[in-house]
């Protein structure tokens, strides 16, 4: 609040001026003009895709500006590469990990810093910071055995053993229960207290708030306003965001009758992978109507569950039933003649193939529908016309139905999958993480789209680590960690702290 | 001990000595996330350059020679698959084509010639503890630069910050270079370092092992080495391991050459299996091609029932092995 008024005589920390780069076909970043001050912590709010990544590397110097000018403490500077930005004392905590797996953490943290390299007075400082900032860490483990929490710890850590003025955190609460968010902010705040700013980017309105002294606001790679996050309310950040209010799910009450579609009993997977993660005893039924919604973070046996579910890993018949019969020694092809549909999370790869159009695409599961052959033989007539059926009804972006599928945006991509599923009429839906690197609009189309599915009568199951996009469309949520499913909630009769509490693996709360 | 056994353990290790050379280059390299299939010509080109520089300036004069002429023939495969980002099996596969027919070519002006050979030097001292002083340390003094050499690749990568940025970018390249590490500088001085290992390798089979030139003189031991990284889990203690394994064999076979197997007597009584067994010796498992490809199978057979830990290999297993990386992408 008071706190850039406080700096007045001090230059910013940072300040930068008329940003601009370009990308071929976009304009990531436009004119962009920002500055932060020591102690600060500054939110760089924005969507997917509105250039706030863009902007943080050129901040660290992993991408050049086309034009403008960066200020450091009141002088100007080019950052050329990471290095000297880290000269500079700038820090850097990103959004996918820069760690090294099979390193340990001490070895990683060396690999960041200059002098001396001495593993064992590292690890001493490593703990000392570790115990300073509440971030608790064994400098010897294998990064690649440390929760997502613990990895992201570690980054932290790196960068403050490098003394930095200014600290970038980008997303960092993605990958966090809401009580290690909690002890982030805590460590955030000493931070700040102690004099080093905060850039911290993010698209969640209620932690800026909560954390943030100043926010710049960023749509489609130009600033639409500075703000002070205490004094707005969601709804106008939002409008500053998205250019328009928040789009919110309208649910009714499933009107049909309610019976059990998918039941999946005492559902066990030992993993060969020494690495990976094994199901217990997963238990679970999914009735048609509802939506169920699993929680967790990533990780945590949600890989192994959805290829058990969707039929790629196989499992005793009786552990999986489709409308009451046994599916699960059924691959992935038979179970979805029986009515089982699967939007897995990687769009690009799993669910499409880069290369190929949609209408080829819409075939490669449509292929089922008799609507589609003539002859006995596919017809790509016929696909055509149905993958543009899709196009049209679930609103997805894109120069037809001949286009590649990787010329689609995430979320136009990610409204042709779901929508391509849809329209096999299946008995269930199984989706995994639906708005994953979605905008907020498609975002909450995707969402209304698989809330109405079910009311419809299908059965719909989420897997994803957005909780509050579960609080926002199941009926019940259970939750997904060390391999072991709770007792799915309904949605009423809990809330984030509680799913929270699960998810970072404490047995089930009262 | 008798001396017959000391005497075959003693060739042993100089019949390790270009594996060592070759497998520790292609590790060095491997670890830093490039796969050279090449070592196979960068041996014979190195191979051909070091007698010709054995003919003109010893032993040692031939040594640096194949270390350099290596050296430049990894160059352009470090061109091609680094700064150009093209495949890297098939430039290695090329290398390994272009060395051949190019040791071919230039070698053919060396047939005829032949150089001295070196003689072992006795480590004083060392040489008179009893079995180990005769096999370890009687030997030429490249045998000790091979052990060496060991020492020193084995420290750095697990010991100094050289070896954990070799290993960081084997791993991971992206990450390596968001922290500010020039990935592909790192990965030149590795390959570059891989060709020079190689280039000694081959060096040591023409002026020291075998001193004259011969056609395709190094007869697979390139691939051998190339196996051996990857059976050995890129791990160095490993790699010497297989590399004694193969040189052990390699001597084994040719002592067994011409030697007919005796049964005892308890079996040899009953009619027919001594003839049976003569037979079999006679065509198929004494002949001197089954024999000669002894070592390799025995290594690599060795070698693949040792590496099965997933463990151990996910640990070790350079993860951008063989994926070319464009810088800022």
């Amino acid at each position: 609040m008071e706190a850039s008024a406080d700096h007045s005589g001090m230059p910013p920390r940072l300040a930068l001026r008329h940003i601009t780069k370009r990308y071929p076909g976009i304009v990531a970043n436009d004119d962009v003009s920002l500055t932060v001050q020591p102690g600060e912590i500054h939110a760089v709010l924005g969507e997917n895709g509105a250039g706030k990544s863009t902007l943080m590397k050129i901040i660290y110097g992993a991408v050049q500006a086309d034009a403008g000018q960066i200020e450091w403490n009141g002088k100007p500077e080019r950052i050329a590469t990471p290095a000297a930005a880290r000269h500079l004392g700038i820090g850097m905590v990103f959004q996918h990990f820069q760690l090294f797996e099979t390193l340990s953490v001490v070895e990683n943290i060396a690999l960041a810093l200059e002098g001396h390299f001495d593993l064992k007075t590292l690890a001493g400082r490593v703990a000392e910071v570790s115990r300073k900032y509440g971030l608790p860490l064994d400098p010897q483990r294998l990064v690649h055995s440390l929760s997502v929490g613990e990895r992201q710890r570690v980054e932290i850590v790196r960068c403050l053993l490098q003394n930095p003025q200014l600290l970038i955190l980008d997303e960092p609460t993605s990958v966090l229960t809401p009580q290690a968010v909690r002890a982030l902010f805590d460590t955030l705040r000493q931070l700040a207290a102690e004099g080093v700013s905060i850039l911290y980017i993010s698209h969640k309105l209620h932690e800026i708030q909560e954390l943030c002294d100043r926010a710049t606001v960023m749509q489609a790679g130009k600033v639409t306003g500075e703000a002070e996050p205490r004094q707005e309310t969601p709804a106008s950040l939002a409008r500053m965001m998205i250019g328009r209010d928040l789009p919110v799910c309208s649910t009714s009450a499933f009107a049909g009758e309610s019976q059990p579609v998918l039941e999946v009993r005492g559902l066990s997977f030992a993993n060969p992978d020494p690495f990976g993660t094994s199901l217990h005893d997963v238990n679970l039924t999914v009735h048609s109507g509802e939506v169920v919604g699993i929680a967790g973070i990533s990780g945590n046996g949600q890989a192994e569950l959805l290829a058990a579910l969707s039929g790629e890993q196989i499992s005793a018949p009786q552990a999986i039933l489709l409308n009451g019969n046994p599916v699960g020694n059924l691959h992935a092809g038979r179970r979805r003649d029986k009515g089982l549909a699967f939007v897995p999370e990687e769009r690009l790869g799993r669910g499409a193939v880069p290369a190929m159009t949609l209408a080829q695409n819409f075939m490669l599961t449509a292929h089922r529908n008799p609507d589609l052959r003539s002859f006995g033989l596919m017809s790509r007539t016929r696909a055509r016309l149905h993958a543009a059926k899709c196009v049209e009804r679930f609103d997805v972006r894109c120069n037809g139905a001949l286009s590649a599928a990787r010329s689609l945006s995430g979320g136009n991509l990610q409204k042709f999958i779901v929508g391509r599923e849809i329209m096999q009429n299946p008995r269930v839906l199984i989706v995994a993480q639906p708005t994953w690197g979605v905008d907020v609009g498609a975002a909450a189309f995707l969402r209304q789209t698989l809330l109405d599915i079910s009311r419809s009568g299908v059965a719909v199951l989420v897997v994803s680590e957005e909780l509050e996009e579960l609080f926002e469309i199941c009926d019940r949520i259970a939750v997904l960690a060390g391999g072991r499913l709770s007792q799915p909630v309904p949605r009423e009769q809990t809330d984030a702290e509680n799913i929270g509490l699960l998810m970072g693996g404490q047995s089930q709360a009262a | 001990m008798n001396s017959e056994l000391i005497a075959i353990l003693g060739a042993t290790l100089a019949a390790a000595v270009p594996l060592i050379f070759a497998g520790l280059g292609e590790l060095i390299t491997e670890k830093s996330g490039v796969m050279n299939l090449g070592v196979e010509g960068m041996m014979l080109i190195g191979a051909v350059a070091g007698f010709a520089g054995g003919v003109h300036w010893g032993v040692g004069g031939g040594l640096l020679c194949g270390a350099v002429a290596g050296l430049l023939a990894a160059l352009p495969f470090a061109f091609l698959t680094l700064s150009l980002g093209a495949n890297q099996p098939a430039a290695g596969l090329a290398l390994t084509i272009f060395g051949t027919g190019l040791s071919a070519f230039i070698g053919q002006y060396f047939v005829s010639q032949s150089m001295p050979g070196l003689q072992a030097w006795a480590v004083p001292g060392l040489a008179q503890i009893p079995v180990i002083g005769p096999v370890f340390f009687n030997q030429t003094y490249v045998v000790y630069l091979s052990y060496l050499t060991f020492a020193i690749v084995a420290w750095t990568l697990a010991r100094t910050r050289v070896g954990l940025i070799l290993r960081a970018v084997g791993e991971s390249p992206d990450a390596a270079h968001a922290i500010g590490y020039p990935v592909i500088s790192i990965r030149y001085a590795a390959t570059l370092c891989g060709g020079a290992l190689s280039g000694i390798a081959g060096a040591y089979l023409s002026t020291v092992y075998t001193p004259l030139w011969v056609q395709n003189m190094t007869a697979g031991r390139g691939w051998i080495a190339v196996a051996l990284v990857v059976f050995a889990a890129w791990k160095p203690w490993r790699l010497m391991l297989g590399a004694y394994l193969f040189g052990g064999m390699t001597i084994l076979q040719m002592y067994l050459q011409g030697k007919s197997l005796q049964l005892p007597a308890v079996l040899a009584s009953i009619p027919h299996l001594q003839d049976a067994v003569d037979v079999l010796m006679h065509n198929v498992l004494g002949t001197s091609q089954f024999l000669a490809s002894v070592p390799y199978l025995a290594t690599i057979i060795v070698l693949v029932l040792i590496s099965r830990d997933r463990r151990v290999l996910f640990l070790s297993f350079p993860a951008s092995l063989g994926k070319p990386y464009i810088e800022g992408r």
